[in-house]
């Protein structure tokens, strides 16, 4: 009998998940009349503003993840082996991006960047482009620096290093020939966590005015039926493959890892 | 001039000086270890030869030249660590090599260099392998070959046979040792077994809270310790108290019984004597031991040797004889007398 509940839990757990998404798909199959067909997708992939905006949050996300990279896995390395006590500090600093809403984070760059501030971004396209490029990385800090924190407890950061340094190495091929390849899971599963929200993202890219991805689904959704539930079952679809190849990068390296005890 | 010269060395952390002036002076190609109870400041003396600690005092010099302000990786320095510290995305020989590449050796001669390491350490088929398919004995074989590869001017091990099983610690401290001295490498090895060190090591520093107690041969070491710390940390020891009855004349009494023996002039009151525990013998003896009465109060039987451990008035010693098949080992009960010999008896310091 209890069996039966906690099935019966799970169960319209998962209708309550699931059916809304089934609709969806169900519905996006519907642009030929009586019958289902793939039109709305077709006419979506036709859409060159979805090319061009998709290609631009892409290639967004590509050089956020760069950037991240560059900036995380420094930072966690150095706290980890010479500020162990800073960690609860810079924990908390890349918390920040889930409490501050993205709204303030972005007027507070139109702000500072503004074209009669010191430091003009806004007044340009590259200038935007990489402050949304920044704003970027700052909101998938959290996920980026959990993810490579978790990769670097995983080793034993201390002593590799101290070993690499005994053999001659200094501090750039530390961290390119020993940290580096070693977290190199955890930084992929960062990564496609950071372009799962880069792809998806609407607050900076319209309030900074870039044509990405997340405004596109914006004005798809108000001026379009059956090609909006298209677009969201891709997008789905995509965070998904993200979330697979996390999982299958994670399983895929495991062996390396493993060490006798 | 030594080879390796540590003159003064400091560290503290705050108030708290965990090495306090360590001095010590190594020859090439010799193998010293630093033996101590954990926390002691081995590792810490270990790590400022190394260049991970910056000494708060005194200088480290390696063949005349003076390296304490050069950085771990301008010292050419080899080391070993406990935990096995093999780059684990590394093949075998990728982690030999790894210190060949960055001194920028030729692919050829690398490949060379690391088939060699492999074969010196006895591992010459594991080159494609991944540390994690490997034993520990082995990775920490691998750990030696790496950093011998690129020849250093000392090798440094802490620790290193301390997280293996104890037979393959054993059997790869003789390893380590016939290594050594293939390679006539100098080396400091660091260890809080005293077994280890005694039996492989040119000499011995025992340390204790921060400093050299004693250095010596093996053989020093353990015959001849200066203080009761290294007496008894090395080996297990008996203590004795001695009445001095007379310094000059070299009059002393133990419980009674009179005991001639050296002391420095103008001693007088008690002092404190040590004996190893195959120093004492069951029965009289022979004309001129020391013969105290006791109670057997425990027997070990550990095959070659039987430990017996008797009260003697307020101390219990420990003693070692040989098994002998016609002679079964005492009871514990059993009144018995100990002897030994005045001159096995060793004049503690404090
Ligand atoms: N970074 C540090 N900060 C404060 N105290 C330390 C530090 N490193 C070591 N110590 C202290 O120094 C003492 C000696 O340590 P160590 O050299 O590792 O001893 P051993 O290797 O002989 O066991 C220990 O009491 C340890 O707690
Ligand atoms: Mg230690």
């Amino acid at each position: 009998m209890r069996r039966f509940w906690s099935w019966s839990i799970v169960g319209l757990g998962v209708v309550y998940f699931f059916l809304p998404l089934v609709g969806m798909l169900e519905f996006s199959l519907k642009m030929r009349r009586g019958a289902y067909s793939l039109d709305a997708y077709a006419s979506v992939l036709a859409d060159a503003r979805f090319r061009a905006t998709f290609g631009y949050s892409a290639v967004m996300a590509a050089l956020t993840i760069v950037l991240g990279v560059l900036i995380v896995v420094p930072t966690v390395f150095w706290v980890r082996l010479k500020l162990p006590k800073l960690r609860p500090v810079i924990e908390f600093i890349t918390l920040l991006p889930l409490v501050i809403p993205p709204i303030v984070i972005v007027f507070g760059y139109i702000r500072l960047f503004n074209t009669s501030s010191w430091l003009p971004l806004t007044g340009s396209t590259l200038g935007s482009d990489i402050l949304l490029m920044i704003g970027y990385s700052v909101l998938s800090l959290p996920y980026m620096y959990r993810a490579v924190d978790t990769g670097l407890a995983a080793i034993d950061v201390r002593t590799l290093t101290e070993a690499a340094q005994s053999l001659g190495a200094g501090w750039a091929t530390v961290l390119a020939r020993v940290i580096l390849p070693n977290v190199l899971v955890a930084v992929l599963s960062g990564a496609f966590l950071t372009f799962a929200i880069v792809i998806g993202e609407y607050v900076f890219a319209a309030l900074l005015d870039r044509p990405a991805f997340g405004p596109y689904l914006v004005w798809a959704g108000g001026n379009k039926a059956y090609e909006p539930a298209a677009l969201a079952v891709m997008t789905f679809a995509l965070t998904w493959a993200c979330m697979a190849l996390i999982q299958l990068a994670t399983r895929f390296s495991r062996h390396t890892r493993m060490q006798p005890k | 001039m030594s080879f390796l010269d540590l003159s003064g060395l400091r560290k503290s952390y705050g108030a708290n000086a965990v090495v306090k002036s360590f001095d010590l002076t190594v020859e090439k190609g010799e193998f010293v270890s630093l033996l101590g109870p954990s926390g002691c400041g081995k590792t810490t003396v270990l790590r400022m030869v190394a260049g991970f600690e910056t000494p708060s005092a005194g200088t480290v010099r390696i063949d005349g030249q003076e390296v304490t302000g050069l950085k771990p990786n301008q010292r050419n320095i080899g080391m070993v660590f406990q935990a096995y510290a093999l780059f684990p995305n590394l093949t075998v020989a990728q982690n030999v090599a790894f210190g060949l590449k960055i001194k920028g050796m030729p692919a050829g001669e690398t490949r060379d260099r690391v088939a060699d390491m492999l074969r010196l350490i006895g591992l010459p088929e594991m080159g494609s392998r991944y540390p994690f398919q490997l034993s520990g004995g082995q990775q920490q074989r691998v750990a030696l070959a790496r950093a011998l590869a690129p020849q250093p001017r000392v090798l440094l091990l802490d620790e290193p046979l301390s997280a293996l099983d104890a037979k393959i610690r054993v059997s790869l401290r003789a390893e380590l040792r016939e290594i050594q001295q293939k390679l006539g490498i100098t080396t400091i090895f660091v260890t809080h077994d005293q077994e280890e060190a005694l039996s492989i090591s040119d000499r011995v520093v025992v340390m204790n809270a921060g400093l050299a107690e004693q250095v010596g041969t093996p053989f020093q070491v353990y015959n001849q310790p200066r203080t009761r710390f290294v007496a008894s940390f090395v080996g297990t020891l008996n203590t004795v108290e001695a009445q001095v009855l007379d310094a000059g004349a070299g009059r002393l009494a133990i419980h009674g019984a009179a005991v001639q023996m050296a002391v420095p002039p103008g001693t007088r009151g008690k002092v404190q004597l040590a004996l190893r525990p195959e120093a004492v013998h069951l029965g009289y003896g022979v004309d001129g031991d020391v013969v105290l009465p006791a109670t057997i109060t425990a027997v070990e039987f550990m095959g070659s040797v039987i430990r017996v451990r008797a009260a003697c008035a307020d101390r219990i010693m420990a003693l070692d004889t040989f098994n002998r098949p016609d002679t079964p080992p005492p009871v514990v009960g059993a009144a018995v007398s100990l002897s030994f010999k005045p001159r096995d008896l060793i004049l503690l310091e404090g």
